[in-house]
């Protein structure tokens, strides 16, 4: 019942493992024609592309442990990787202590969408253009993997090595993200730039965040990450030593934003021209670091 | 490929099914079930057509595989009428004259329906907001909106 331009999935094997160690073995001895999976929402579209073709599916959401979303006031929030996205929005915890995090999911497609799509699946993803991934990464964020060898965290900032591409090795399988409790005074945004104002890829995103460091020059330390315009999401330092070195100002936000589009290699593609990237990218990037300085006061 | 058996409650009836592991939910749902109210638009999880209730939750019916729905509660556009009475969903979109083509409308009922069952009276922005993954090329959305707003202030149905 389908035609060319609604192509069936092609073959494979789905597999429901039962245990983490039984996953990873599978995933490890099936290196090359194995991948895991948790809502499928960016599997399934490039398997249905051609651009994927492995041999087994291995769904990893109903392992132990992958469904737990939990809040602890002096550590922080743990996201199970199995998490969907409208759970996140939903949690009064996470409203409270991270509103940046919400604020990135909702950004996501739609809500339908959300129901399946979820954090460590937008980043085991590695696109440049994953929207919730700047939000984790100027949070700090710190993935919990299980792989042959026992598990092990790594911090996402060293996390992606190129589009699609991360330091997971075969039989890895991210668990869960955590997120040490952010600084008492804190602010943070995210300015999506898509042809729609809801649920479509971004063409260029900012993502900042700041509070107040009294042992920077400037007494403030700031955070920037850019999506959709770099081989790898993007956290310029550039940025944030400039305004940790100089007091903060219209002027200094300015130039920060300059440096933000100085260090930028986007491309030319279907949503938009790399120089309207690297354009966009200094206006955003200036109203969205604006925007958490007026708001730290 | 693996053939994998599942139990699943489609339409508040109980369904015993051997899918093919590559079978999407919507799959299952239109070419197994004959319930071809659930429509295939992209087949990539943006037109929202394919919406159905799983477990209580919209989504994507296309972007599900239905080897993972074992044990799953599945309402299509079919089982959102009880006992002859319209949801009022239906009822309101059809007095909201929000109907043209129909070929979105089973996933707009849907995700409506889904939306007052998480918030009986959302504001027109969180309406609109619960339908942007639900495409209408027909309408212009005016009266699918209308609909939902008259919906909510219908007697209350849970599906």
């Amino acid at each position: 019942m389908t035609s060319d331009t609604h192509p069936a999935l092609p073959e494979f094997e789905y597999v429901q493992p039962q245990t983490l160690n039984e996953a990873s073995e599978f995933l490890s001895n099936h290196a090359n024609e194995a991948r895991p999976f948790l809502g499928g929402t960016d599997v399934f579209v490039r398997m249905r592309d051609g651009f994927l073709s492995p041999k087994y599916l291995v769904d990893v959401k109903n392992l132990s442990g992958m469904s737990l979303l939990t809040f602890d006031p002096q550590s922080g929030l743990t996201v199970g990787a199995a998490v969907n996205m409208n759970r996140i929005i939903a949690s009064p915890e996470v409203q409270a202590h991270y509103p940046l995090l919400v604020k990135a999911c909702r950004s996501v497609a739609s809500y339908q969408l959300r129901t399946r799509a979820t954090i460590i699946g937008n980043i085991c993803n590695a696109s440049p253009a994953g929207d919730v991934i700047g939000a984790c990464l100027v949070l700090g964020g710190i993935l919990h993997i299980h792989g042959i060898n026992g598990s092990h965290e790594e911090n996402l900032s060293a996390f992606f090595l190129g589009p699609g591409k991360t330091t997971l090795e075969p039989g890895d399988i991210v668990t869960a993200i955590h997120f040490p409790l952010p600084p008492q005074k804190c602010s943070g945004t995210y300015i999506k730039l898509g042809r729609n104002q809801l649920s479509d890829l971004s063409i260029v995103g900012v993502t900042a965040f700041g509070y107040k460091e009294p042992t920077c020059a400037s007494g403030y330390r700031f955070r920037l990450a850019l999506a959709s315009v770099a081989p790898l999401p993007l956290m310029p330092t550039e940025v944030e030593t400039h305004l940790a070195e100089h007091p903060i100002s219209a002027e200094a936000i300015h130039e920060a934003a300059r440096l933000a589009s100085e260090a930028c290699t986007p491309i030319d593609d279907v949503r938009g021209s790399a120089r309207y990237r690297k354009e966009m990218v200094r206006n955003l990037s200036e109203k969205a670091l604006t925007e958490v300085w007026k708001k730290l006061g | 490929m693996a053939f994998h058996k599942i139990n699943v409650t489609v339409n508040h009836e109980p369904e015993q099914m051997v899918v093919p592991s590559n079978m999407t939910l919507m799959q299952m749902l239109r070419e197994s079930l004959a319930l071809t109210g659930t429509k295939n638009g992209c087949s990539a999880g943006e037109c929202g057509a394919c919406t159905v209730l799983l477990n209580g939750e919209p989504v994507n019916s296309c972007m599900v595989l239905a080897a993972e729905c074992d044990g799953a509660n599945i309402i299509t556009v079919e089982g959102l009428a009880r006992d002859k009475q319209l949801d009022p969903v239906q009822d309101a979109l059809i007095q909201a004259g929000g109907v043209q083509c129909g070929f979105c409308t089973p996933g707009i009922l849907i995700s409506s329906r889904a939306l007052l069952n998480r918030n009986p009276s959302p504001t027109e922005e969180e309406i609109r907001e619960a339908l942007v993954g639900n495409l209408c090329r027909c309408t212009g959305y005016v009266r699918i909106i209308e609909s939902v707003k008259k919906a909510a202030d219908m007697k209350p149905h849970q599906t």
